[in-house]
């Protein structure tokens, strides 16, 4: 047939390497690094308004009074406008879970810096601006908590006065501790991260119209979750959903600051059914830096018992996270805690546990999902105390992991924790990147010391992250969103080309390119001829969206399920075409392959759409187009994990530190594309860099942020991120399509841990420990100079 | 982050902007390339009623050898210095200088007038510039003077114009052969604002030296005759001399009362001592730490 297309058109690779595990540079990247994605900066609406808000420029305040100068009256709103909307409430269904009520508009006290107090609306931004520069606040400050162990004692000012104290949830679990406490080794550790803004290049940000054809409320929003941006502001605005439609264009980064409902959509979305017009606004690195993106705060009091040999008998440790002022939609305040308890053990296997958390209600943002959640915390509390256990015992580090890690043969593997380990090998992946940093090389060259005067230092860590964890999991947390199937639709073209739908969304995963890699695994069709609809509930099946490190493993997995399906019922029309027995017929590369011919399927589809006269007549009259769901055969999550080495050298004088070498062996399961696992890891490595080292916000006693721009906010660049040795495991997970694990997070959850303790194992001789990320130049000589006099008081003693 | 209203004039020659800077009402803001005046003016730190651009005035942009100075138009960029653009007489210290300011977008558009204007504590050309013993050239409407460096810089982001008053040129004595010059700068990451600098430019042979320590959040300090620093004497031996404890006393002297702080700019000054002392490098450094 001549409207036949040859199956090899497109990105030029042949066939054969398109499929799983094929290193397939991005069809996405064509336009993203041309400047020709489409933001929501870029939407261009006729009638189009901006909005500012004013923020609270105070982190506790009664209000008294918002003055509105009278020329501005009918352009500013205010919680006193807003009596139809409901504040956003973030439940968790754990036993003694306090709950807050986020006002999207604050209505009598203001609980953090920048939160919401008015809309101001003008054709500009800058005129927007101008209004809200006029309006007058009268607030009366009340003391502020901004301290998580200060808000937890008694007499603390209170965040939310009906709970009586700042403490969302508590939790403790214990698993036989006292048989640990007559270990030989006990080692205790106070140890903290500090709180961070993850940083997007897009910030977030909102345009919503009304679609007077549709009857529909349009929110064009950057989200990984468009499906629960629309159920939080279906129950906050109190209207159905089918008047809501959520777009989700080109994303700019997500990390989880876009797996969020902030109240600042809530709003935009009320103001467009108010003035009938199209209203914007775009987040400011200012709103995003002091107002919204707070993330990774935790402090742990850990104790570690060992036997001599390393063998560890039992963890003992006290957690605490600050939750900030309110509980973020759908995640909750108490996500990361709660998760601090069950996933500390990390990759070990010891006998006795006990875990006691906090989260904590403070003067702050609130706490939200980042990279890695609480993974990046729990693994750099747990392997700097794993370095403790091997100073206290005179052993390599590596010594200490190498006799607790879990081990092959006990796959699949129930921790003390009941975490189900589907498969791995961690103590080859140890062994790998020990042999890739060269230990004895470093010990050598650590003897000989450095011609500059900097020390050096190898440090370890190693994660293993769970993803893709389903129902039964999230339903236990009793959390607003607990993710179920997954669905994909599949649709042939009438031309032969594939359209694939999801409900998770693409802002940097490569989906568009992976998923079509996971079609043509199945139906043959060229990655250039398949294209990816998402990011847009009206054109989509329902999906909790793109976190957890879940998309490949759930949303591929339902495009398997549908081209499969698909694969099914072109073979039966083939087969009619071939005159064949369909039992007799065979999928093969994009084509039906019957006992004497075969047929394309794009002239498969053409029969289908265009010639139907030409089909058999009891033909399934689903035709060419499917929607299929999917679920892992245990939905407890796959775990993905990865041994880190890096090798660093400090200037104690400066506290400069220099990554000389950053060594990864990683296990990801069957890998659909190496070469976008690569970025995930570079991008996660450059992230963990910035919690190691460069990134913290820290307050005034008033609770007022201290950075507001990236002059005070740092983040490493490209100098500071070194090109890491990446060396790939694959041992499939048994429970997934094609073995596949969810990756996602996993750069940015071992790089704080390996960094600190390359730092320690530099510093060591002289007497320091960093235990606080980041792990700044200040902190450093800080550390260094009190050594200095520590030991200059002895000799003087 | 938008800027309150204001208006904006490019004048064409001198006579005209001193003109208008003499007579216009209301806060008047000089923007050459905007690099700091930029960001401050969208996050509403200034809000001044009127934006002078002085990029079109080419007196400005000129760079000459007057004897053994070089005078540098207040318009002359950070990367017409690096880039070797502009005439040197400081053996390739200046260019070496502006290769280590911010980023290089950074120093396509940033000026050394507007730097020298601004006055940030932690600005390259703030520190090095006065241990060059550089001079300003000032204009008004009503005449033209010159003022020392060191005097022109009052304080942090602070500088002595009077009213109408601007800058139009530095003028940056030679770097004779035989004078030894270091110049060290700390920052937390390339690119950033410096947390110490160091600047030293010593004579050993006639025994003079000037020291000057920067980005200590006021105007840079100056030891103008600093045999103190090297046990009361300046030598071929400076180097082996220099006496860290002076120089924390220094500190002290001057209110700078965190340990960690004096510490770092300490070992920033030694650093910049040690590199007076040897041969000039034939390639550009970027700044000493990462």
């Amino acid at each position: 047939m001549s409207d036949a297309i040859p199956l090899t058109e497109g990105v030029g690779a042949p066939l054969l390497i398109q499929g799983v595990g094929a290193r397939l540079p991005r069809k996405e990247d064509d336009r993203l690094m041309r400047g020709r994605g489409q933001y929501v900066g870029d939407l261009r609406l006729s009638g189009m308004q901006d909005v500012a808000f004013v923020r609270s420029p105070l982190a506790h305040a009664r209000i008294r009074a918002i003055h509105v100068p009278e020329a501005f009256r009918d352009r500013v709103f205010t919680a006193a406008d807003l009596t139809d909307v409901q504040p956003i409430r973030a439940v968790s269904g754990l036993p003694g879970f306090k709950v807050s009520e986020q006002p999207v508009l604050a209505r009598d006290k203001v609980r953090q810096v920048g939160e919401l107090l008015a809309i101001c609306l003008a054709p500009t931004r800058a005129e927007a601006e101008d209004i809200a520069a006029a309006i007058v606040l009268d607030l009366e400050e009340l003391p502020a908590v901004h301290e998580m162990l200060a808000a937890r004692e008694p007499g603390a000012p209170l965040v939310h006065e009906h709970w009586g104290d700042n403490v969302f949830l508590e939790t403790l679990v214990d698993v036989n501790l006292s048989a640990a406490l007559d270990a030989p080794i006990k080692v205790s550790r106070t140890i903290s991260t500090g709180r961070q803004c993850m940083a997007p290049i897009e910030g977030r940000g909102t345009v919503v119209h009304l679609d007077h054809r549709m009857d529909q409320l349009v929110v064009h929003t950057a989200s990984q979750m468009p499906h629960i941006v629309r159920n939080g502001l279906s129950e906050c605005l109190g209207i159905e959903q089918g008047r809501l439609r959520i777009v989700s264009p080109d994303v700019g980064g997500g990390f989880g600051y876009k797996a969020i409902l902030l109240a600042e959509d809530v709003c935009l979305a009320w103001l467009a059914l108010r003035v009938g017009h199209p209203v914007r606004w775009l987040e400011d690195r200012r709103e995003h830096l002091t107002a919204n993106a707070n993330c990774r705060e935790h402090h742990y009091r850990i104790t570690a018992y060992a036997e001599r040999d390393g063998r560890l008998r039992g963890i003992d440790c006290e957690a605490t996270v600050d939750s900030g002022a309110y509980s973020a939609y759908p995640f909750s305040a108490c996500l990361e805690a709660a998760q601090v308890a069950s996933i500390l053990p990390g990759p070990y296997d010891f006998p006795a546990y006990r875990c006691r958390t906090w989260s904590v209600a403070t003067n702050k943002c609130p706490i939200l999902p980042y990279r890695g959640v609480a993974r990046t915390g729990v693994c750099f509390a747990m392997e700097l105390i794993l370095d403790a256990v091997a100073t206290e015992a005179g052993l390599e580090p590596w010594v200490v992991r190498e006799k607790n890690l879990v081990r092959p043969e006990q796959m699949p593997f129930d921790n003390i924790t009941k975490k189900h380990f589907d498969s791995g090998d961690y103590p080859q992946a140890l062994a790998r990147v020990l042999k890739a940093i060269d230990v004895e090389a470093v010990r050598a060259r650590q003897r000989a010391g450095e011609a500059d005067g900097r020390r050096i230092g190898l440090g370890l860590s190693i994660y293993c992250e769970q993803a893709a964890h389903g129902t039964s999991v999230y339903s236990g947390w009793g959390i607003p969103m607990v993710p179920g199937h997954e669905q994909a639709g599949a649709r042939l073209t009438p031309d032969g080309g594939l359209e694939l739908r999801i409900g998770a969304h693409s802002h940097g995963q490569g989906l568009e390119t992976t998923l079509a890699q996971v079609a043509h695994e199945i139906l043959g069709v060229p990655v250039a001829r398949t294209r990816l609809v998402h990011g847009d509930t009206a054109m989509t099946p329902y999906s909790t969206g793109s976190w957890g490190s879940r998309v490949m493993v759930m949303a591929g997995g339902a495009v398997a399920a549908a081209c499969r399906e698909l694969g099914e019922r072109a073979l039966r029309i083939g087969a009619h075409l071939l005159q064949a027995d369909p039992a007799a017929c065979r999928f093969e590369a994009g084509r039906v392959v019957g006992p004497s011919g075969d047929v394309t399927l794009a002239q498969i589809a053409h029969t289908w759409y265009r010639r139907p006269q030409d089909l058999a007549l009891d033909v399934d009259p689903g035709g060419l187009e499917v929607t299929a769901g999917y679920k892992p055969q245990r939905d407890s999550g796959t775990f993905s994990y990865a041994a880190h080495a890096a090798l660093v050298a400090v200037d104690p004088d400066l506290g400069a530190v220099e990554i000389l070498d950053y060594c990864i062996v990683e296990d990801g399961g069957t890998l659909v594309n190496p070469l976008v696992v690569d970025g995930q890891i570079y991008g996660g490595l450059a992230q963990g860099i910035g919690t190691a080292l460069y990134e913290e916000v820290r307050f005034d006693a008033r609770g007022q942020p201290l950075a507001s721009t990236f002059a005070d906010y740092l983040l490493p660049g490209p100098a500071e991120v070194p090109e890491p040795r990446i060396d790939h495991m694959a041992t499939p997970s048994p429970y997934t399509q094609f073995g596949v694990k969810g990756i996602g997070e996993g750069g940015a959850i071992a790089p704080p841990a390996a960094l600190a303790n390359a730092i320690n194992d530099a510093l060591r001789p002289l007497g320091v420990a960093m235990l606080h990320a980041p792990v700044s130049q200040h902190r450093i000589v800080e550390a260094v100079l009190a050594a200095r006099e520590a030991v200059t008081a002895r000799e003087a003693a | 982050m938008k800027p309150a209203p204001f208006a904006y004039e490019r004048p064409a020659d001198l006579a005209t902007l001193l003109d208008r800077l003499a007579g216009a009402e209301g806060q008047v803001k000089l923007m050459a390339g905007g690099q700091s005046l930029g960001p401050m003016l969208n996050l509403r730190l200034v809000e001044p009623d009127l934006v002078l651009d002085i990029t079109g005035i080419p007196e400005l942009r000129r760079a000459a050898v007057e004897g053994d100075t070089l005078v540098l138009g207040a318009c002359v960029t950070h990367a017409d210095i690096e880039d070797g653009r502009v005439p040197d007489l400081t053996g390739g210290a200046l260019a070496r200088v502006a290769a280590a300011i911010a980023y290089r977008p950074v120093r396509n558009r940033g000026t050394i007038g507007g730097s020298l204007v601004h006055a940030d504590p932690a600005a390259d050309w703030v520190t090095s510039l006065i241990a060059l013993g550089a001079e300003v050239e000032l204009a008004a409407a009503s005449g033209r003077r010159r003022l020392p460096l060191d005097a022109f810089v009052t304080g942090a982001l602070d500088v002595a114009l009077a009213p109408g008053e601007m800058l139009v040129a530095a003028r940056i004595p030679a770097l004779t052969p035989g004078t030894a010059w270091g110049y060290v700068k700390h920052c937390a990451k390339i690119g950033e604002f410096a947390h110490a600098i160091g600047a030293v430019r010593i004579e050993p042979e006639t025994g003079r030296g000037r020291v000057v320590i920067g980005a200590i959040e006021r105007a840079p300090l100056v030891v103008a005759e600093a045999g103190r620093l090297f046990g009361g004497r300046i030598g071929p031996d400076f180097a082996e001399r220099f006496d860290p404890r002076a120089a924390d006393g220094v500190l002290r002297e001057a209110g700078m009362t965190d340990a960690v702080d004096r510490h770092v700019h300490v070992t920033i000054l030694a650093r910049a001592v040690a590199q007076a002392a040897r041969p000039a490098p034939s390639t550009r450094p970027v700044s000493e730490a990462a």
